[in-house]
């Protein structure tokens, strides 16, 4: 798929695994990094269990989430191109894009057109996943990113750590010094301050900038609206102000009803923040109405398939497009609180994002991100929508085998199941581990060496189970 | 009741003493309890690996050694995670899709199967220390265990149970994945084994021979005190 | 539409028409008798094959029971609603009628020393925004909107759809409110709304919605959950990031 012109973290094949080794090893290393995330997520998991207990069964409410969810993608077929002209009959214009290079290119030339000078942009992962601030850019434009956890990884030049949190792991020191360098600041430790530091730069460019960049988290078929999710205000400033309003989503966020919000806002926000809802839950049927004050003069939607199609042909992952976005996968993650947002390389962290990111860049350079992993099953207990995360990843582990099996692996699963095959084998396998466990542990062959460095074990038994018990007998 | 032992590869090589503790508390219930010598290993390491054929001919060559057995009991919530929920997705489709259910249908893991089968939680027996619970993933999550090993912990004479603050987490063990990730998953293995270690328990108490080996062998390399013993052998011990 | 667009639009189509030939499987759902209720089963694991049948309940109908509380009865939806606000840090204020509402905020205005309050043409709000010592900004009056004056606003005044008690949210439109801009640039939002217009649920805020604009719907919908936040530096909250840091709730009318 196109988006591999995008990626510059696996130009090579093996480099994203490289890279994603290399900085595993070097953030596990960081235990001050390690117990600042940790400590931040803790908010977060006490607020989201008093939120939960709100319910009268978060379980049941679970299911329904997933249900909308999973009937919608399902009927994707009957609700994209009802959505389409519902929210065309609202006077927006929808343009499709097959691919990240075809909807930047859309984007571009919707801003070329509306002759603009300034671009404020709210929140949008998907804007991360198709590069298009890189793109406006190039073109000579200057965006800035009104979200204040966006705007200070832009400042610092980096994507976003964590796709809900995105600044999860900078101290409000680095982000003081930040502020000063760009800004001109005064230093300050408060996060109150730092806030209205950006609260006051961001100010003027909502009412200057003629183009407004958002994202949509649902598109709801019945009424033609977008639904946009986000706590700061940003997004409504960035979607009234502007003269012209281009929001780019998924084909994959389409529900079938108004009323499937009543479900899906409060469990994005409760599993996401922990909040019952977040501050600002909007729905946009188009541009300013003639008998409304304010509001854009036009409005697009740009929707994005770049391989969410190959994900919905894949029944058995296809539950993985039913993503909110919440990022409560994460936060549960102990791989992603172990080794960071940024050691994933991909737009998406996490476990969803190891999940997804081999359909959208392709899976013989992506499946480490599904081998690296526990199969603790954390991440699929928290999803509110009951995406089947942690199975997904042995899916892609199958999958990656079937693809491309690797030679001596093969060989080794091969000889395995040769020998689980015959239990006098299998015995006399054992009694030769056991019998030179103390010399392997001296010479270190590859993996035992591995588990060795952090880890000792412990000396063989003489006996093993199935001699002892033909002993008792 | 005629009890099967599962006893998972591991187990059967490393430590066998724990195979012994289960046939030691169910043969006390009052149990015949069966080893059958032609089991090997579940085919778990092939099936995470994504190797699903080789796993797939270890599985139904376990369908055939457990043939028309009533109950098979084992000592890891993994392996029996492995029969019972990964069985009937790997053999979908087969011919042997029914056996695979059939099969899952009455594989348990041992302290489920003393609750929710036998329906008992006192065992009579006494282990004077404290102690805490260390949940294994597979257990936990695949087979929805929680309950079961702290009821037969709470009954057991002179034991003190006290939960960690990470009760939930996991350990890190993962099969292949310690040793092709060893720097995340001696990572899990700080977080998990500090909060055991909190606890300042005598003993971890698990139903997983790997988790086990994962966390001794930190705290060993660590020079930290508390070592992990399995459910079974708790239960198994110094009889009141 | 450009012809470029439009041939990407019929590729997307048949690309998902193609990909929905083999159905997905259920997803894992707690409870078996809402399998049974929505017609699915979990009985075949992944791969199975079978053609989709939509759905035989509404998502919303099997979430009803479990979602958080609305409250039944109006006494019970006013506790709800001031309750939720309060934890969000809203204010909460009640005025038995619209001129107790008048006094109050021009009791806050002059506390303040506002400048400047914008507000836009409304029954409940034209008698509190006259009472106003300071200057005042009418939106939607004249018809041009000046984004800058509303921006040296101290306050913005706005009716709403709906309080909605589940949640503590306020449901705002573009339609009836005065706008998008008015009820989030300012940087205090005043809402006065009349205690008839909390409803339990955001379904039935929602509902209500859909029948007021029957066919029309505001180019803008949105349900305001508190004053504006972020939890971005550390994950400490901090309120008013770039919408209003106040969010002050006048509900007139008697008790319930």
């Amino acid at each position: 798929m196109s988006v591999h012109d995008a990626t510059t973290k696996a130009a090579l094949p093996a480099e994203a695994k490289n890279q994603f080794l290399h900085d595993a090893a070097e953030h596990v290393r960081d235990i001050d990094h390690r117990s600042f995330v940790r400590k931040a997520l803790g908010g977060y998991y006490v607020t989201r269990d008093s939120q939960k207990a709100k319910y009268r069964d978060w379980e049941h409410a679970r299911d329904a989430a997933a249900l909308a969810k999973w009937s919608a993608v399902n009927r994707l077929d009957e609700l994209l191109p009802l959505f389409v002209t519902n929210f065309e009959a609202g006077g927006g214009i929808v343009h499709f894009a097959r691919d990240a290079q075809e909807a930047r290119t859309i984007i571009v030339d919707l801003v070329r057109a509306s002759n603009a000078k300034a671009i404020i942009k709210s929140k949008c992962m998907t804007t991360e996943e198709i590069h298009l601030n890189d793109a406006l850019e190039k073109e000579g434009y200057v965006v800035v990113e009104s979200d204040l956890g966006e705007f200070i990884q832009q400042l610092r030049g980096e994507p976003p750590y964590h796709f809900v949190f995105p600044c999860m792991h900078v101290r409000r020191g680095e982000i003081s010094d930040l502020f000063q360098k760009h800004l001109g600041t005064e230093p300050t430790q408060s996060p109150e301050e730092l806030t209205m530091i950006a609260r006051r730069y961001m100010r003027q460019l909502y009412v200057d900038a003629d183009v407004g960049i958002t994202g949509a988290n649902f598109l709801v078929a019945e009424t033609g609206q977008i639904s946009i999710t986000e706590n700061e205000g940003n997004a409504r400033l960035t979607a009234a102000l502007p003269r012209v309003h281009i929001a780019l989503s998924g084909i994959e966020k389409v529900v079938a009803s108004l009323a499937d919000l009543a479900v899906l806002l409060p469990m994005l926000a409760t599993a996401g923040t922990g909040q019952p809802m977040t501050c600002y839950n909007t729905l946009y049927s188009g541009p300013q109405k003639n008998d409304e004050p304010d509001g854009p003069r036009e409005m697009h939607l740009v929707l994005l398939d770049n391989a969410r199609t190959a994900i919905l042909a894949d029944p058995e992952q296809r539950d993985s497009l039913h993503c909110i976005r919440c990022g409560a996968c994460l936060n549960v993650c102990p791989i992603f609180k172990n080794v960071g947002g940024f050691t994933y390389g991909t737009t998406y962290q996490g476990p969803i994002g190891s999940v997804i990111t081999p359909h959208l860049r392709g899976l013989s350079d992506w499946n480490h991100l599904s081998s690296a992993s526990s199969l603790c099953g954390a991440c699929t207990d928290a999803c509110p929508v009951r995406i089947d995360i942690h199975h997904h990843l042995l899916h892609n582990r199958r999958n990656a085998v079937r693809a491309s099996p690797k030679r001596l692996e093969h060989i080794g699963h091969q000889l395995f199941a040769f020998v689980a095959a015959r239990p006098w084998l299998f015995a006399a396998g054992g009694k030769l581990f056991r019998w030179s466990l103390g010399f392997l542990k001296k010479i270190r062959p590859p993996l035992l060496r591995q588990w060795l460095e952090t880890r000792d074990l412990p000396p063989a038994p003489p006996k093993s189970f199935r001699q002892l018990w033909k002993e008792r007998s | 009741m005629q009890i099967d032992l599962f006893i998972p590869c591991f187990v059967d090589q490393m430590t066998p003493g724990v195979g012994l503790a289960v046939t030691r508390v169910l043969e006390r219930l009052g149990h015949t309890v069966e080893f059958r010598p032609a089991q090997t290993c579940c085919g778990q390491p092939s099936f995470n690996s994504g190797y699903w054929d080789e796993a797939r001919s270890v599985a139904i060559r376990a369908l055939d050694v457990f043939e028309g057995a009533q109950a098979v009991v084992g000592p890891s919530g993994s392996c029996v995670a492995m029969m019972r929920v990964f069985y009937p997705q790997l053999l979908a489709g087969t011919p042997h899709e029914t056996r695979a259910l059939d099969l899952a249908s009455k594989t348990f893991e041992f302290s489920e199967f003393l609750v929710e089968k036998l329906g008992v939680t006192d065992v009579g027996a006494r282990f004077p220390h404290s102690v805490t619970y260390h949940d294994g993933c597979h257990g936990l999550r695949e087979l929805r265990i929680q309950q079961a090993p702290r009821q037969l912990l709470r009954a057991v004479k002179d034991l003190e149970l006290i939960e960690c603050d990470e009760a939930e987490s996991c350990c890190g063990f993962g099969g292949l994945f310690s040793v092709k990730f060893p720097m995340i998953s001696t990572a899990m293995a700080e977080v998990k084994g500090g909060s055991l270690a909190r606890t300042e328990c005598e003993y971890i108490v698990s139903s997983d021979p790997t988790c086990q080996l994962q966390l001794d062998g930190w705290f060993s390399k660590k020079k930290m005190k508390p070592r992990t013993i399995h459910l079974a052998e708790v239960l198994a011990g110094g009889d009141a | 539409m450009s012809v470029k667009a439009s041939s990407a639009k019929d590729v997307v189509l048949a690309r998902v028409r193609e990909a929905l030939q083999v159905p997905a499987p259920p997803p894992h759902l707690k409870s078996h008798d809402l399998q049974e209720a929505a017609g699915i089963s979990n009985a075949r694991p992944a791969g199975a094959v079978g053609t989709f049948k939509p759905l035989s309940i509404a998502p919303l109908d099997v979430a009803r029971p479990w979602l958080p509380e609305g409250g039944q009865t109006p006494e019970e939806r006013m506790h709800i609603l001031c309750d939720n606000l309060k934890r969000l840090k809203a204010e909460f204020h009640r005025a038995c009628h619209l001129q107790a509402a008048a006094e109050l905020i021009f009791s806050i205005a002059r506390q303040r020393d506002w400048q400047r309050v914008a507000y836009h043409r409304h029954e409940l709000v034209d008698p509190v925004a006259s009472a106003l010592h300071c200057a005042t900004v009418c939106i939607g009056e004249p018809a041009s909107f000046d984004k800058r004056a509303l921006e040296q606003c101290d306050a913005g005044i706005t009716a709403c759809e709906s309080l909605v008690a589940q949640t503590g949210s306020i449901l705002v439109s573009s339609a009836t409110c005065g706008g998008r801009s008015l009820s989030i640039l300012p940087p205090v939002h005043i809402v006065i709304a009349h205690i008839d217009q909390i409803v339990a649920t955001l379904e039935d805020a929602l509902h209500d919605a859909k029948v007021r604009h029957a066919g029309r719907m505001p180019s803008m919908l949105s349900f305001i959950t508190g004053p504006s936040r972020t939890g971005d530096i550390e994950r400490i909250l901090v309120l008013g990031a770039h919408g209003p840091k106040e969010l002050i709730v006048v509900l007139v009318g008697e008790s319930p």
